[in-house]
């Protein structure tokens, strides 16, 4: 059990899909909700589609630990062919669980995580982008997953904060805000458990 | 006054930046700290500074640039990592002897090789001789507070030496954290303005910077400069305690966590002082009496102080983020070790270097150190003092 509310997430993405960017969103959320937090992402050689890394920590105190997570509650997918070379469920805890950006049914997506016995969630993210947002930017529907999977922030708080922060995100293009918005609640009826 | 807001490191020293407005900002971009000019480029940009920001071909330009401006009697800040500050390595000393008040945001990064862009103190331990005053930050607060008290104690009279505000590339540059701010006015109010009694510019009384300095005087000036760096500790601790009235945040030369009774210790620097926290708090659940000493000002050293803080503790761990390859341990453990020395009964000390180039130290990794803490103070074999942590093989 951890302690003082901790929650710990880990994204996995590939350079340029916005992992980076949803783990930050995450925070921003969360800090709005009236939580301590923390969003980083673990730096490497940066490249387009190179496979990346980022982190939250969510709690009622602050976190002075400033190591990266070997045990997260909730680990995001991102991008489904990381599967193939990434060990996404490692350290993972029993009671936890695995979102991935991907059009087929969770119990399809367990036969690729090794011997995962936890809950396996999956969101069409690139569909829900591409139908609200014209384009491919899987981060805001898998940020919404995120949240709805681990019930660490409440519904239309969560909603109501986002969309504060996307009128600051998008201040030269609010154009976008709607679609967004329509992108993250979509996404949080769609999300599939298992 | 003090407001809730989640900032970067790096976005926290750019708003501080901000908010002192300074005359001048010389910078190059280095990863991790470009950030801090890029933010502070847009401010420049927006009209929201007075600031004349000097975007150079290199950092021995940055620091030149800076000297030039301070010692025209402009206040002067830049930014850097790495080699970035190796490069104004020269310059850095042309800076403090000249005794210029410039404040540098080092955001520390490995000193290359192999070429790396993760963090470890290899570049600002490498220049601790160069005459600057170096403090260091656990997190984005302590970046941001620190960068807030470093004019009011580089400027003072007693003091006029250069300042150094560290923190941790990426692990808190690069991490969104809870932070709480101070109004600009305040920060206005606290930092005040800069008004040294004597500059190049000023008209009534014309004075050379930085001659040449011949042996008659030369060991005078080199005492006068160590006199300062010595004097410096006082200051420091008088903006320690103005800053703590308005804000509540209480800062000294180092932080003592848990250190009242503790029969072990570790001694480090920067933010995995706060992963050894959790190793700490998960000892004392376990009734191990356990401690940790972080420093916060290297430079001066606190020499006597630490040795008071540690003469009680049995055995203690002197943890480096950076090599030395002085085949005796890192740069802390030879100064902590040395300030030791003049205890009555001192404690056993062992040196450890981790963390090198990024790599990761978790409360387990710290909670080996105080096992083995353990084992010397209950009298077992101290061994090797010089030793690797987190690495394989």
């Amino acid at each position: 059990m951890k302690k003082n509310g901790l929650v710990e997430f880990r994204w996995h993405g590939r350079g340029g899909q916005g992992a980076k960017t949803a783990c930050l969103l995450l925070a921003d959320a969360a800090f709005a909700a009236g939580k301590f937090v923390q969003g980083f992402p673990e730096y490497g050689p940066e490249r387009m589609g190179a496979p990346i890394t980022a982190y939250n920590r969510i709690s009622d105190t602050r976190c002075t630990v400033h190591c990266n997570i070997e045990d997260p509650d909730y680990v995001v997918v991102v991008d489904e062919t990381l599967l193939d070379t990434v060990d996404v469920t490692r350290g993972l805890q029993a009671d936890g669980a695995v979102i991935v950006n991907t059009p087929k049914a969770p119990a399809e997506i367990r036969r690729k995580l090794r011997n995962w016995k936890g809950r396996v969630c999956t969101l069409d993210a690139r569909k829900i982008s591409e139908e609200t947002l014209g384009r491919n930017f899987p981060n805001s529907p898998m940020l919404s997953a995120a949240v709805k999977v681990s019930g660490v922030l409440e519904k239309e708080q969560f909603m109501g904060d986002m969309e504060e922060s996307f009128h600051h995100k998008f201040a030269t293009k609010p154009q976008v805000v709607a679609g967004n918005m329509a992108a993250l609640r979509k996404s949080w009826e769609e999300v599939q458990a298992e | 006054m003090n407001y809730n807001e989640r900032l970067s490191g790096n976005e926290a020293i750019a708003f501080a930046m901000k908010q002192i407005d300074p005359d001048v900002m010389a910078a190059f971009p280095i990863t991790p700290s470009t950030e801090i000019p890029q933010y502070f480029a847009q401010y420049v940009a927006n009209g929201e500074v007075n600031t004349e920001f000097v975007p150079v071909e290199s950092e021995h330009s940055s620091m030149s640039a800076c000297i030039g401006a301070e010692a025209a009697g402009a206040r002067a800040v830049t930014a850097t990592s790495s080699c970035g500050l190796a490069l104004m390595y020269e310059m850095m000393y042309v800076a403090s002897s000249s005794r210029l008040p410039i404040t540098l945001a080092c955001v520390n990064r490995a000193l290359t090789g192999p070429i790396n862009i993760n963090n470890d103190h290899s570049d600002s331990m490498g220049i601790r001789d160069a005459g600057w005053i170096q403090i260091y930050a656990e997190n984005n607060q302590e970046a941001y507070d620190n960068f807030l008290q470093a004019m009011p104690i580089g400027e003072h009279p007693d003091v006029r030496l250069p300042v150094m505000i560290c923190q941790d590339g990426f692990i808190t540059s690069h991490a969104l954290e809870n932070i709480t701010l101070l109004d600009t006015e305040s920060v206005k109010a606290f930092v005040g303005e800069y008004d040294p009694e004597n500059y190049l510019l000023k008209k009534e009384n014309p004075l050379a910077i930085g001659p040449y300095d011949l042996g008659c005087h030369y060991m005078e000036h080199k005492v006068q400069q160590a006199e300062a760096m010595k004097g410096a500790k006082k200051r420091i601790l008088e903006v320690a305690a103005a800053f703590e009235q308005l804000t509540g945040r209480k800062y000294g030369l180092f932080e003592e966590y848990q250190m009242e009774d503790a029969e072990v210790a570790l001694v480090l620097i920067g933010s995995s002082a706060g992963t050894a926290k959790a190793a700490v708090d998960e000892l004392r659940s376990q009734g191990v009496k356990a401690g940790l000493l972080k420093i916060r000002v290297f430079r001066p050293f606190p020499a006597e102080e630490i040795a008071q803080a540690l003469s009680k503790v049995k055995a203690v761990a002197i943890m480096d983020k950076a090599e030395s390859f002085s085949s005796q341990g890192g740069p802390l453990f030879a100064e902590v070790r040395s300030a030791l020395y003049d205890l009555e009964s001192r404690p056993r000390t062992v040196g450890y270097v981790y963390g090198l180039g990024g790599r990761d130290i978790t409360p387990e990794h710290f909670e080996g150190v105080y096992q083995r803490l353990l084992d010397i103070a209950a009298g077992g074999e101290l061994g090797p003092t010089y030793t690797h942590l987190g690495q394989r093989g």
